[in-house]
């Protein structure tokens, strides 16, 4: 921002680089590409990732996975609503982000409203989605069976929407509060947002790796995760046919699981259990005279 | 009672004769500059060191402890690990602690590991054996008490749960498996065994944490240095420190107590 | 050969262990300054404080030392009516109407104030109650905090939990809560009220109003609309207006059996919902493949936990007889060293009892275990001057149809029986008008769920006692009362639920 008139005092400009295993590393490739507003105007410069940002993130998310998987669902929860917290606090950034980039003050006040309601939102499922999602299953044996959601593992999220911070703030909550890791390419025009989002995880208790951010090409990117065999699953949207295609062919190197970005009904449990296995335990259950059938 | 229950230890590859002599003088002089500091108990290094250290704590309480049986992994012969040992207690050692034979422990071979404990026992002669079980590489509580209980029938003086080398070293739950272990031995035969957890435990008040487990678990008969150690190096400091703290009510540095 | 070996043992001489050792403990007291009580409270209703239509109040004390700490007001039958018309136009005007995600978001604020406070909160509730301070800082004031941070989050997502369902939530709930956990029974009344929709009318107990009175405050600082919450304090009679009141859609009662029917004979014929969470005598059964160091502390935690007040509390033991021996031996060593003492210090484990009525029912009940010809073991005490206190008390010699077995005592005391077969533990666990919770201690995993899966209780606790969660529905079978609290099971008794 040139210094305006009738002002003396310079502003500091914000360099943004990437989110990577809670720290904020520059691209290791040294590139870079200018993003501009709406009628473009340069607003500044951002980190255009490589593959090896890609693959020192995936690696930084399956570090963060045991822990992260590891809490209690309620300390999940916490961390979730903290980042309301911090989020709710940023407001007026998180609003003048989106607005220099092109959306309107209304448009802008509802998007991040809706952000931080939607981590309100997932703090709660986090203890609670297991009781819609498990069973205890009656089966013709003496037997104690029960099924359970587990997390995937490392998610990676192509957040590349209408909306900059809203859609990535919606998968990444389903994600991250089901146990997952995730790795996410923000959206490639409007990517500053993402990176003060980042801002705002830093320092909101969240483990480092948990959520990493990288800004970039879309396309340069995709392939990689696609092919990437420690990556379990990829949440994208299904608009592009081509990219669609490509990705479940590179996918199946691993069985990777390939998840479509609704284009509503964001704000379900459901979209949590898109990104979780079920495992099934079995034990027997004696039957020291007559304790009748199981569960 | 912390201080007087604490195993100097030291027990690295560039140990030397001047090293041992300096933590020898450390432990008869803890901080002279504090009244009425105890000596700790025991200094604890590598056989061959247990002669000098010897020399330069004659005149003092304070007992020479000796590693041996191939400290710390165990894995030799049965003969190099007696060798080993008649060593130690030849050149003067007080106590020796041995290692268990982890492997052949996983490996179901009970009654090997008991008789190489008692074979260790006879050849220490007046010493008193600590057997170390390296809890760290048992891998449950269960087979900490399965351990404990061999050693102990096999004639332990103490149960140890470390040599230090590995993480996780000492942990409440461990030392507390193995009180219990001693305690329920007791009852059965009357035979008091001591105990030492070694290894990470720094803090005073992780000390008070395990001297409170072992006098509700044991009680008045365990709480001198006769039956219960400490194997530390840095907690000594860290005792000093708060009886300073005590004293004259500042928080310390540790520029103002002498390293060893 | 070991030289062991050849020693004689001779069992007789084996010297006991001595627990009282020449290193003692130094005190280490909580301070109070933490805590602000004020010298007076009135009554909270329509979000601000109120005087007692009658002007009345009483005293609250310490039972630990029986000091004063405050005067809480009474509420008579127009104060109740003034609650409830406060809770219902509330309800009708603001609560109902609120987006339910909004509604949450109330709610998680309480949760959050409750952590930023809950030093004084766990003093206060020492100071009143008699609970040691390491039980109310470590366990009442945290798991009351979840309690509200878990139902939150249910606000805004009912329709998941009942599908195709029309839900709407009850209207006004009356809710009594007792004396041995009165935050935490707070927490457990209020939040899922509130998530669900409905606004609320709690009555505290009489001896415990002042953590209640605090929470007021608290949602004051949250900023929850005006009546949504009213807190009334009062004995027996005005849980019993409040009851009685005929705008009152749902009454939430824990406390004792007895109470308990007086409240569903004063609403039988109206069409008031009710769930009553009421007494116990828990079964801990431990057999003999049993961790026994684990199942000791796992039985001195199921009746001693603060001070054995405690609906589900562990208070009849039946130790299989193979180790019946060896168990009681440990026991015994184990709560000699029990430390009975103040409660605002840390190093106490057994606090102070409630109140001198709730003593006078347990010494009543030692001197008929005594009558009965059972053993009494006490470990040696000192026990302080003023307040109430009782040490730990174990009977053996104790049969199923001694009274000590039978009836709830709701103390320190625990009756210990012996059993031999799966199937005879079974029978005499289940032999109880009582079924609110159990314990079971084995290795064997099959056996575990062979035992919860016949054992008529509403809580089974497996290798484990005492264990509680926001996330896990609690509540009894037969007449230790219906409803659940907790998990997804605790929301259905707080709506009504049509196709």
């Amino acid at each position: 921002m040139p210094i305006k008139k009738n002002q003396t005092r310079l502003s500091v400009l914000k360099t943004y680089k990437l989110y990577i295993g809670g720290q904020f590393p520059r691209t290791e490739s040294g590139r870079y590409y200018t993003v501009s507003d709406a009628d473009g105007k340069a607003l500044a410069n951002a980190c255009l990732s490589s593959r090896k940002d890609l693959r020192d993130a995936v690696t930084a998310a399956r570090s963060a996975f045991g822990g992260w998987s590891g809490k209690t669902a309620y300390n999940r929860g916490q961390i979730l609503y903290r980042m309301a917290e911090v989020v709710e606090a940023r407001r007026t950034e998180m609003i003048r982000e989106l607005t220099d980039s092109g959306s309107s003050t209304a448009q802008a006040k509802k998007e991040v409203d809706a952000c931080i309601d939607t981590l309100v939102h997932f703090a709660g499922w986090c203890d609670k989605y297991h009781q819609l999602f498990s069973t205890v299953n009656p089966v013709a044996s003496s037997h104690f069976n029960f099924s359970v959601p587990e997390p995937m593992g490392v998610v990676g999220i192509m957040a590349n929407n209408e909306q900059p911070l809203l859609g990535l703030i919606q998968p990444m909550a389903a994600a991250i509060a089901g146990g997952n890791t995730c790795v996410i390419v923000a959206h490639t025009d409007r990517p500053l947002a993402a990176i003060s989002f980042a801002e705002a995880l830093a320092t909101s208790d969240l483990p480092g790796g948990v959520v990493n951010i990288l800004t970039g090409k879309t396309s340069e990117l995709l392939p990689w995760m696609a092919g990437h065999l420690d990556v379990n699953a990829i949440l994208m949207s299904s608009l592009d046919n081509s990219a669609w295609k490509e990705t479940q062919l590179a996918a199946t190197a691993n069985l990777k699981r390939i998840v479509s970005l609704p284009e509503n009904d964001a704000l379900s449990p459901y979209r949590i259990l898109d990104l979780q296995e079920i495992k099934t335990t079995w034990h027997p259950i004696e039957n020291i005279a007559s304790a009748g059938s199981a569960y | 009672m912390v201080l007087n229950m604490i195993d100097l230890t030291t027990l690295e590859g560039k140990d030397t004769d001047q090293k041992v002599r300096q933590l020898c003088y450390k432990a008869m002089h803890p901080h002279d500059e504090l009244p009425n500091i105890p000596t700790v108990a025991a200094i604890c290094v590598y056989p061959n060191f247990v002669r000098v250290a010897k020399k330069t704590l004659e005149g003092s309480k304070i007992k020479v402890a000796s590693v041996a049986t191939a400290f710390p992994s165990g894995q030799s012969t049965r003969a190099i690990k007696l060798a080993d040992t008649r060593f130690a207690v030849s050149e003067g050692a007080d106590e020796v602690d041995m290692v268990i034979s982890r492997g052949k422990f996983h490996a179901g071979e009970y009654n090997f590991v008991f008789d190489e404990i008692a074979a260790i026992k006879e050849a220490c002669g007046q010493a008193r054996l600590k057997v170390i079980l390296e809890t760290g590489e048992l891998g449950s509580l269960d087979k900490v008490r399965r351990a404990s209980e061999i050693a102990m029938y096999a004639g332990a003086d103490f149960i140890k749960t470390s040599t230090g080398k590995i993480q996780p070293a000492a942990t409440m739950p461990v030392t507390l498996v193995m009180l219990e272990a001693i305690r329920d031995f007791y009852y059965k035969t009357g035979i008091q065994v001591g105990m030492k957890p070694a290894g990470g435990i720094s803090k005073s008040k992780l000390a008070l944490h395990y001297l409170v487990m072992l006098r509700e678990t044991l009680g008045q008969d365990w709480m001198s240095n006769e039956w219960f150690r400490f194997g530390a190096s840095s907690l000594a400091n860290d005792v000093l420190m708060q009886i300073r703290k005590e004293t004259t009510g500042q928080y310390q540095s540790a520029a103002y107590f002498s390293v060893d | 050969m070991a030289k062991t070996a050849s020693k004689q043992i001779n069992k007789a001489k084996i010297k006991p262990l001595r627990f009282d050792t020449d290193w003692q403990y130094d005190p280490a007291p909580e301070s109070a300054a933490a805590a602000q009580i004020e010298p007076e409270y009135g009554l909270f209703i329509n979000g601000k404080w109120q005087k007692p239509d009658s002007g009345q109040y009483f005293n609250t004390i310490n039972p630990a030392n029986e000091k004063e700490l405050s005067r809480i007001a009474v509420a008579n039958e127009k104060d109740v009516d003034r609650a409830v018309r406060a809770a219902r136009n509330a309800y009708e005007k603001v609560w109902k109407k609120m987006a339910p995600a909004e509604r949450g978001k109330y709610i998680f604020r309480i949760a959050r104030i409750i952590q930023e406070k809950a030093r004084e909160l766990a003093i206060i509730e020492t100071l009143d109650g008699g609970k040691p301070i390491r039980e109310s800082r470590d366990f009442d004031v945290p798991t009351a905090a979840q309690h509200f941070f878990y139902y939150a989050g249910w606000g805004d997502k009912l329709h998941y939990a009942f599908p195709q369902k029309k839900l709407n939530p009850l209207g006004v709930a009356g809710q009594i809560i007792p004396w041995n956990f009165p935050l935490l029974m707070a927490a457990w009344k209020i939040a899922p009220a509130l998530a669900t929709g409905n606004t609320v009318v709690l009555k505290p107990a009489e001896t415990t109003s002042l953590t209640a009175l605090k929470l007021a405050s608290i949602l004051q600082e949250a900023d929850l609309p005006p009546g949504v919450v009213n807190i009334i304090t009062g004995a027996g009679s005005t849980g019993a207006a409040l009851v009685a009141h005929p705008d009152v859609n749902k009454i939430a009662f824990t406390g004792s059996t007895s109470v308990g029917k007086i409240i569903q004979r004063s609403i039988a014929g109206t069409n008031k919902r009710s769930t009553l969470e009421l007494g116990g005598k828990a079964a801990n059964i431990v057999f003999e493949d049993a961790p026994l160091d684990q199942a000791v502390e796992g039985v001195v935690n199921g009746i001693f936990f603060n001070q054995g007040h405690v609906c589900c509390a562990g208070s009849r033991l039946y130790l299989q007889e193979s180790i019946a021996k060896e168990f009681i031996r440990k026991l015994k060593d184990r709560i000699s060293t029990l430390i009975v003492g103040d409660p605002m210090d840390k190093n106490t484990d057994i606090g102070a009892i409630n109140s001198k009525e709730q003593l006078d029912t347990i010494l009543r009940y030692i001197q008929i275990g005594k009558k009965e010809g059972a053993a009494i073991h006490q470990p040696a005490c000192s026990l302080p001057k003023k307040g109430f206190w009782c040490p730990p008390t174990l009977f053996t010699d104790v049969a199923q149809s001694n009274r000590i077995t039978q009836e709830e005592i709701f103390g320190p005391v625990l009756a210990i029986l012996t059993f031999r077969t799966d199937d005879e533990v079974i029978e005499k666990a289940n032999n109880t008008p009582y079924g609110l919770s159990a314990g079971v201690w084995t290795d064997k995993g099959s056996r575990i769920f062979n035992m919860t899966r016949r054992l008529r209780a509403g809580v089974v606790w497996a290798n484990t006692f005492n264990k509680f969660d926001a996330a896990a529905p609690f509540g009894g079978f037969k007449e230790s009362g219906f409803g659940r609290e907790g998990g997804l099971h605790g929301l259905s008794p707080y709506l009504d639920i049509n196709s």
